[in-house]
């Protein structure tokens, strides 16, 4: 077996060798729920634990029969006071210790045989003591990386990379990391995954700035920096983690306070900044602001009306409401948004961090949303659909598929130029979200279709807002009054089309269109189309689909830059 | 064995062609279809068969349920249904030959239903698998359903009552025609 991981610092993780994860990680991962479990008992004994003290410092302060280890009276009835009052306290402590040493064990284990490793063709993971499992992800199939730090990793200098694999549970986690190690091997397997295979080892690596480690890392070499963050580590020898603790300690707070994503790897002009404000403005305007006026009315009547019950039976939900307002504040403080050359890079969270990256030619479409709320400050929100990852509906995904959480309509802007290349600025898709987000038909030169004035029969609202646009392979549908929306669909990655009439359309002579993308909270249609306009903008659609993705090379991004 | 006389009344492809449209794929001999290609008249058994048995189940549990119970609305229920039924069989002829397919260059061509239209276009480079599927009372009759799966769900494009030798014979070309043109996700 090659599962023999090095011992010595390691700098680079994409070498191609088995690589084990950072030795905290069974801690964090399932050792919290041991301590947990510590704790719960601890607590379960205070007062016995207390009473014992008395017992020990202060004798003949309390009633006759406390402190009594014996059948008769409490001290004897209850697990503890049983060991105790048969004599059984050393073998009881054996157990304890018996257990402990076999949880520890266990825990050592399963980090000793959890390997990973990064070849160029895929990422691999070998896990399990009993059943061993070997997962392995091709590079080319990868539709993005993320990498979490929850608060306690984050103390621990430790970090979750997750390699997302378009499939229903094909994504690889590798938790935990050396935090200022996991930015670098993201780049390097977005490096190998783009096709740019010339290069290799740890050069580029050297020749990039370090990611994590802080601007405040003074190292000579910065390729030193990542060496330090492993040496951090609590396997090091003791002796050293002594003599370096101030400095440890010091890379820590620098980590905790570096901002989200380093500004160096970006060009700063892209990069979206959300005051507090509109964070905490869009929540409380969001569609939990109902809620919340729901709640606060009920509670009101409850003071009026003295029926303290109804107070009562609202507590729960008027906390799971600020848990999730707040929830959804500190995930959008930090955020960040910027175009690396290995995809787009989204960060945020202010104690618990993380940040996904999107390779190149992995959006499948790009929706901008805003409801009425927000309409007055002209805020907007973008979703995208990813193939991989909105499977499910969990908050986590929910999370991950918003790419803008709020921002203006120029921030939509610069978001859509980073996600969809092709609607970069001075381009024709650029000149047409602007119409596309705000505009309605009637409007001359916005160069979206109009909408025949009998679909009000369908929309009565929204009819004006319903029309499409296409240039350079993208596709814009614009609809929605109420809540207002912009769907762009790179052609190149279109599933498939379909047009459909029910009988109340076929005798308006209306149709409805729908681009089919892979499974995600964008749903793109067009709900009231003229007919033989429907016709030729399906024609049109499947011709061009073809053509796209026949031209796109996207998916292996540094091809061309490696052969040149 | 009945795959050779099912299907005169389907346009199949004129037998090997002397030279392809497309000359850069010169191992897959493919023209496209110029017509729409309809599903086996048989498929109207199948379709019959089936909503004969779904109206007959309903029927009989309106029926029991006004023995048992005396409903007094339950007969006129069952006779609704059965007319409903009726009427839906009678349209049945026309709704089986509004399903067609059609083989493009780079795309496959899907249309049904004549209240209820639709029409879908999948690129083949986005076919991610080609399914056969046969209901009892299909494969008595030798015929096969075809559904294409892309990655997106959405999709759902199944041919229906398609004869099993030709179905094969299809899911084989298109599952070449797929990799031939094979796009990424």
């Amino acid at each position: 077996m090659s599962g023999a991981a090095p011992a010595k610092p390691v700098v680079d993780l994409a070498d191609g060798e088995w690589h084990r994860l950072h030795p905290a990680s069974p801690l964090l991962r399932g050792g919290l729920v041991f301590i947990a479990i510590a704790g719960f008992v601890i607590a379960n004994l205070r007062e016995r634990v207390v009473e014992f003290f008395l017992v020990v410092f202060a004798p003949g302060q309390l009633d006759d029969g406390f402190g009594e280890w014996s059948d008769e009276n409490d001290w004897g009835r209850d697990p503890i006071g049983g060991i105790v009052a048969n004599n059984l306290v050393g073998w009881a402590l054996l157990a304890v210790l018996l257990v402990v040493v076999l949880v520890i064990a266990g825990f050592w284990l399963s980090w000793r045989m959890h390997t990973f490793r990064v070849t160029p063709e895929a990422v691999e993971v070998r896990s399990g003591i009993l059943f061993r499992s070997h997962r392995s992800a091709r590079l080319d199939r990868i539709q993005g990386i993320n990498i979490t730090r929850p608060v306690f990793a984050r103390l621990f200098g430790a970090a979750k990379l997750e390699v997302q694999v378009a499939g229903q549970s094909g994504n690889m986690q590798l938790a935990y990391l050396g935090s200022s190690l996991t930015d670098g091997l993201r780049r390097d397997i977005l490096r190998l995954a783009s096709g740019a295979r010339a290069k290799s080892g740890p050069a580029p690596a050297v020749a990039l700035p370090a990611v994590a480690s802080g601007e405040a890392a003074a190292e000579p070499l910065p390729g030193a920096a990542p060496a330090a963050g492993l040496a951090a580590a609590p396997g090091a020898a003791p002796a050293r983690i002594g003599s370096r603790a101030g400095a440890i300690v010091g890379q820590r707070v620098d980590e905790f306070l570096a901002p989200e994503l380093d500004p160096e790897l970006a060009p700063p002009e892209s990069v979206v900044h959300i005051p507090v404000g509109r964070i905490v403005g869009s929540t409380l305007l969001g569609g939990a602001a109902f809620w919340m006026l729901v709640v606060a009315g009920v509670v009101v009547a409850g003071i009026l009306t003295r029926q303290l019950w109804l107070l009562f039976s609202f507590v729960p939900a008027a906390i799971g409401l600020v848990s999730y307002l707040w929830s959804r504040i500190t995930k959008s403080l930090r955020y960040s948004i910027a175009g690396t050359p290995d995809g787009v890079r989204v960060g945020y969270g202010l104690l618990s961090t993380a940040n996904h990256t999107i390779p190149p030619g992995r959006v499948h479409a790009v929706e901008a949303t805003q409801w009425i709320f927000w309409r007055p400050f002209g805020w907007w929100s973008v979703r995208i659909n990813v193939a991989g990852q909105s499977v499910t509906n969990g908050s986590e995904a929910a999370q991950r598929t918003q790419v803008l959480p709020v921002g203006t309509a120029e921030d939509v802007q610069r978001v859509i130029a980073l996600l969809l290349p092709e609607a970069a600025e001075g381009g024709p898709v650029a000149g047409q979200i602007g119409s596309g987000l705000t505009g309605r038909s009637g409007q001359d030169g916005d160069g979206f279709s109009a909408t025949p004035k009998r679909g009000a029969w369908l929309h009565p609202f929204s009819w004006r807002r319903i029309g499409w646009a296409a240039a350079d392979g993208i596709a814009l549908l614009r609809r929605g009054s109420l809540v207002r929306r912009l769907v762009l669909v790179p052609l190149a990655r279109m599933q498939s089309v379909a047009l459909s009439a029910g009988p109340v359309r076929r005798g308006l002579g209306l149709a409805e269109l729908r681009l089919h993308t892979v499974v995600g909270p964008v749903v793109p249609s067009l709900p009231v189309i003229e007919r033989e306009a429907g016709e030729a903008l399906f024609a049109h659609l499947a011709d061009e689909a073809v053509e796209r993705a026949n031209e796109d090379r996207s998916q292996h991004w540094g091809r061309e830059t490696a052969d040149a | 064995m009945p795959e050779q006389t099912d299907h005169p009344e389907q346009p199949v492809q004129p037998a090997p062609p002397e030279q392809p449209v497309a000359p850069e794929q010169p191992e897959h001999r493919f023209t496209p279809d110029a017509e729409w290609r309809r599903v086996s008249p048989k498929y109207l058994v199948v379709e019959v068969i089936g909503s004969i048995i779904t109206t007959a189940i309903i029927v009989a549990a309106l029926l029991v349920a006004f023995s048992l119970w005396g409903l007094w609305w339950a007969p006129w229920a069952a006779g609704a249904v059965a007319l409903v039924a009726i009427v839906a069989i009678a349209f049945e002829p026309r709704r089986v030959r509004s399903i067609g397919y059609r083989l493009r260059e780079d795309d496959l061509l899907f249309r049904r239903g004549i209240m209820f239209q639709r029409q879908v276009a999948v690129p083949y480079g986005r076919m991610q698998l080609v399914d056969i599927t046969r209901g009892p009372v299909a494969r008595a009759l030798g015929l096969a359903d075809l559904k294409f799966v892309t990655a997106a769900a959405a999709t759902a494009v199944t041919v229906p009552g398609i004869p099993e030798a030709e179905a094969d014979r299809l899911r084989d070309e298109l599952v070449a025609l797929a990799e031939s043109r094979r796009a990424g996700l």
